[in-house]
């Protein structure tokens, strides 16, 4: 039996006995098993380090969470070594359609993939517990990675060099868990965040919305689909959205003064399906909710030698699909420079860089989906009509279009004022500046990001020269190259996390020597 | 930087300003308020620069709340 009621089961684990001594430590300890727990378990583990993984549930949670993982995101899981199932399992889609009242035709689309040719789909749909679930298996392969089920985290102390836990587990009673590094990635309702006593800034909206997930056979493109004043939710909004296995997430807006415990009950939800589809459509219920949110996050994600990631860090409205994508995004970022500092290849200081980064995402996002949920639901007379207008204009004129904002879907984010990054020397007309990630393209006979992996690389076109220690030279050519806007000579030096780092047109072996140290959280010289 | 033209630039400007009430005759305040919404997202699409809308936006509410 799962150990916390009322939370529906999709796989037993069963609970994890508490370590034979009372004093326990291991050097990286994680909280949480979601999908940025594992996802930062199996980044960090894959790279050869010890790591203790705590989850309070002893079972993986048949939830209605995440279920759009955007192209980045599956582009994360592929240097992870667990891309293809998701895939595979997943519906994919790249385009979303947005009407307005009554109408059948769209008065606004959008393609999650304007440049085609790459791996990975725009987005895929997939429950999130099926991504929890590859992760898991690809955790299981690692012999250095323990994750602790039904283990709960009482206390968290700071220590000078590491972190100091209380846990208790549900077979075994308490014990002490001495941490290097502390990674929390325990969730909006962080426990960690609570025993330090820290807290999130930002705003909370005032509006409630319905998920109704459903079963049933229904013929529709594997397109995102919304509603602005539909005929089946009147003034408010709608989603629907394909999932696998004949699952579809529908999301109705309800409005503030609603009651949320009645508004799950299958006599209200039914209503609204019925309403949406035809009073004889047949479906089963898969799981129904009620969720309101917030657009917010801590002031700091690095306190000491504790570090936040994912929903812990940072909280967002649902649309955009950046919560758990957000969230895929810290683990990118903060694996490579903990792994560094692990290895005492780089100083401490190289994490400051992963709090500004990851601030930057997460404002980034924070920004795209506050604007989004002002224009879902307007604060304002004023506000209310400024978005009539939009969608009344959109339907007639293309001008208006861009103006519609139903969600503005995860895309990965560029950190233009990287300290990491070096200062482009040379005139740059196109390509991929330092601080943005690598566009993936064809590459012999497979793909860019691939042969990329999770090592520092050159990617160059036709240079050849002295390589510094550590650095792996990957040849680029024909659209490869070009999309990295890269000439016969020219070469670019690229983080683990498949960003850019540093380019140049005719590079030296000094300087890609000198942008390394700065990619690495070091200060060669001037930049 | 584009700069936002402050002198007289508009021939006929009574017209235009009879125009503007015309354009709100037979509506509730509600409809009104989304016509002016539509005329200022035109005209912004017409601009077509963003330094030059935040010019106008700075003229139609200042910053300084004295203003």
């Amino acid at each position: 039996m799962a150990n916390v009621p009322g939370i529906p089961v999709y796989k037993e684990i069963g609970a994890t006995p508490a370590p034979g001594s009372a004093r326990d430590s291991a050097r990286v300890v994680i909280v949480g098993a979601g999908p940025v727990g594992l996802a930062m378990a199996l980044d960090l583990g894959r790279r050869g380090h010890e790591v203790v993984v705590l989850t309070r549930l002893d079972f993986i949670a048949h939830a209605s969470k995440a279920i759009c993982f955007s192209k980045r995101s599956l582009d994360i899981l592929d240097r992870l070594g667990v891309g293809d199932p998701p895939v595979a399992k997943g519906v994919t889609w790249n385009v979303g359609k947005v009407f307005w009242g009554a109408g059948d035709e769209p008065v606004y689309q959008f393609d999650m993939l304007p440049v085609k040719n790459q791996k990975r789909p725009g987005f895929i749909n997939i429950q999130q517990y099926y991504v929890e679930e590859y992760l898991l298996d690809g955790v299981e392969k690692l012999p250095n990675v323990e994750i602790r089920w039904g283990h709960h985290v009482d206390g968290v102390t700071p220590m000078n060099d590491g972190v100091e836990l209380a846990v208790t587990a549900d077979v075994g009673g308490a014990y002490t868990l001495q941490a290097e590094w502390l990674l929390a990635c325990d969730g909006s309702r962080s426990t960690v965040r609570e025993k330090l006593g820290l807290d999130f800034e930002g705003r909370v909206f005032e509006d409630n919305f319905l998920i109704a997930d459903i079963r049933m056979k229904h013929e529709m493109p594997s397109e995102r689909w919304f509603w602005f004043d539909p005929p089946f939710n009147p003034g408010r909004s709608a989603l629907m959205h394909k999932q696998p296995d004949d699952v579809w997430r529908l999301d109705f807006q309800l409005g503030w003064d609603v009651d949320r415990h009645a508004a799950i009950r299958p006599e209200n939800v039914e209503p609204f399906v019925k309403a949406m589809l035809g009073e004889d459509i047949a479906f089963e219920r898969e799981w129904y909710s009620v969720y309101t949110f917030q657009c917010r996050r801590m002031a700091r994600f690095v306190h000491g030698r504790t570090i936040f990631a994912g929903d812990s860090a940072h909280l967002v409205s649902p649309f955009g699909a950046r919560g758990c994508n957000g969230g895929f995004a810290d683990v990118d970022n903060l694996g490579w420079k903990l792994d560094l500092v692990l290895r005492g290849e780089a100083g401490e200081d190289l994490i400051e860089t992963y709090n500004e980064e990851a601030i930057v995402t997460a404002d980034e996002n924070i920004l795209n989906s506050t604007r989004s949920t002002d224009f879902l639901t307007p604060k304002s007379t004023a506000s209310q009509a400024l978005r009539d207008a939009v969608l009344e204009l959109a339907s007639h004129h293309a001008f208006a279009r861009p103006f519609v904002n139903s969600g503005r879907l995860s895309t990965p984010v560029s950190y233009p004022a990287s300290r990491l990054s070096t200062s482009d020397v040379d005139d740059w007309a196109n390509g991929v500046a330092p601080g943005s990630p690598v566009l993936d393209a064809p590459h012999g006979q497979g793909w860019l990001l691939d042969a990329i992996g999770d090592d520092f690389v050159l990617l160059a076109r036709g240079w050849r020269g002295e390589m510094p220690a550590g650095v792996r030279l990957v040849q680029v050519e024909g659209l490869a190259a070009d999309r990295l806007g890269l000439g016969e000579g020219a070469a670019a030096l690229v983080r683990p996390d498949q960003y850019v780092a540093a380019r140049w047109k005719a590079p030296d072996p000094a300087a890609i020597e000198a942008a390394l140290m700065r990619a690495k959280g070091g200060k060669p010289w001037p930049n | 930087m584009a700069e936002l033209i402050v002198t007289p630039n508009l021939a006929g400007a009574d017209d235009v300003y009879e125009r503007l009430v015309a354009m709100h005759e037979g509506l509730s305040e509600a409809e009104s308020l989304k016509v002016w919404a539509k005329l200022a997202l035109t005209l912004a699409n017409h601009i077509g620069d963003r330094a030059v809308i935040e010019q106008a936006i700075e003229i139609a509410r200042p910053t300084d709340a004295a203003a």
